[in-house]
């Protein structure tokens, strides 16, 4: 006899609307926080939830309950947040503009300038995106390469060859503007 | 690029962006994928999979068909009952 998780997982690819409604509530709060370490944007993170959800809503019938509902949610979630990055690439490199948080006075670094700080940040979302998914998960949030390459549907070599290249990219975009890291 | 420039800038980047840590939403979001439900659900409608039962009558169905053969073969004035009923 099936348990309840299955039980809701097996409906929901069955195309029921409950289960939906019940995966959704039980893993809004995952999937909005996963977005929101890629995107860094609250408003954003909250309308690619919903994008994300969509998009499993539409792929129930491909979903394979054996191989559970988080780590799938997870690789739509990173594929809408990409889609996104791509699309804000054009407008980035016009406007050069990202939420930057300030530091907090603890870890800041006195002799770091803001301009430094700025150009920084705005180095990282020339990145492709690809690359700057990878940095970011890797990188800035320090999960485990494991957990990125699920996430991302590549090895975990592919996973350090990617952050390696974003590093390299970077460097190399702060070198051209005069900073040496 | 050596493994200290590597390092340098993976400090710099964790300094000038804070990772965002474990962080849910400030509201329910249901409601509003409520609405992207209904604003889509006229455009894109999901048709739902064949489910256990739907596979079970298909073969039901088959078992159906080739009892029938069956009986016409081994009984052939069985034909004009079948017609009658059919």
């Amino acid at each position: 006899m099936q348990n309840g998780a299955s039980g809701v997982l097996n409906l929901f690819r069955q195309g029921d609307a409950a289960a939906f409604e019940t995966l959704f509530h039980q893993h809004q709060r995952a999937v909005y926080g996963w977005i929101l370490r890629v995107t860094r944007n609250p408003a954003t993170a909250e309308d690619l939830t919903i994008e994300t959800f969509w998009r499993i809503h539409q792929a129930h019938a491909r979903f394979d309950p054996s191989r559970g509902f988080e780590g799938w949610a997870r690789r739509i979630a990173t594929r809408a947040a990409l889609d996104w990055l791509r699309s804000q690439r054009t407008e980035n490199e016009r406007s050069a503009e990202m939420p930057v948080e300030p530091a907090s006075p603890a870890v800041a670094d006195a002799a770091v300038t803001a301009e430094i700080r700025l150009k920084t940040a705005q180095a990282f979302t020339r990145l492709p995106p690809k690359l700057r998914v990878a940095a970011t998960l890797a990188v800035i949030e320090e999960l485990p390469q494991k957990e990125v390459a699920e996430a991302l549907g590549i090895s975990i070599v592919a996973v350090k060859l990617r952050v390696f290249r974003a590093l390299r990219l970077l460097r190399k975009d702060l070198e051209r503007q005069g900073i040496t890291p | 690029m050596n493994a200290h420039d590597n390092e340098r800038i993976r400090k710099q980047l964790q300094q000038f962006l804070p990772p965002m840590g474990d962080t849910g939403p400030e509201r329910d979001l249901w409601p509003a994928m409520l609405q992207q439900l209904e604003s889509k659900r006229g455009t894109n409608p999901i048709e739902p999979v064949p489910s256990v039962w739907a596979w079970g009558s298909a073969w039901f169905d088959g078992a159906l068909l080739a009892g029938l053969v069956a009986l016409v073969a081994i009984f052939p004035s069985a034909i004009p009952v079948l017609l009658y009923y059919l």
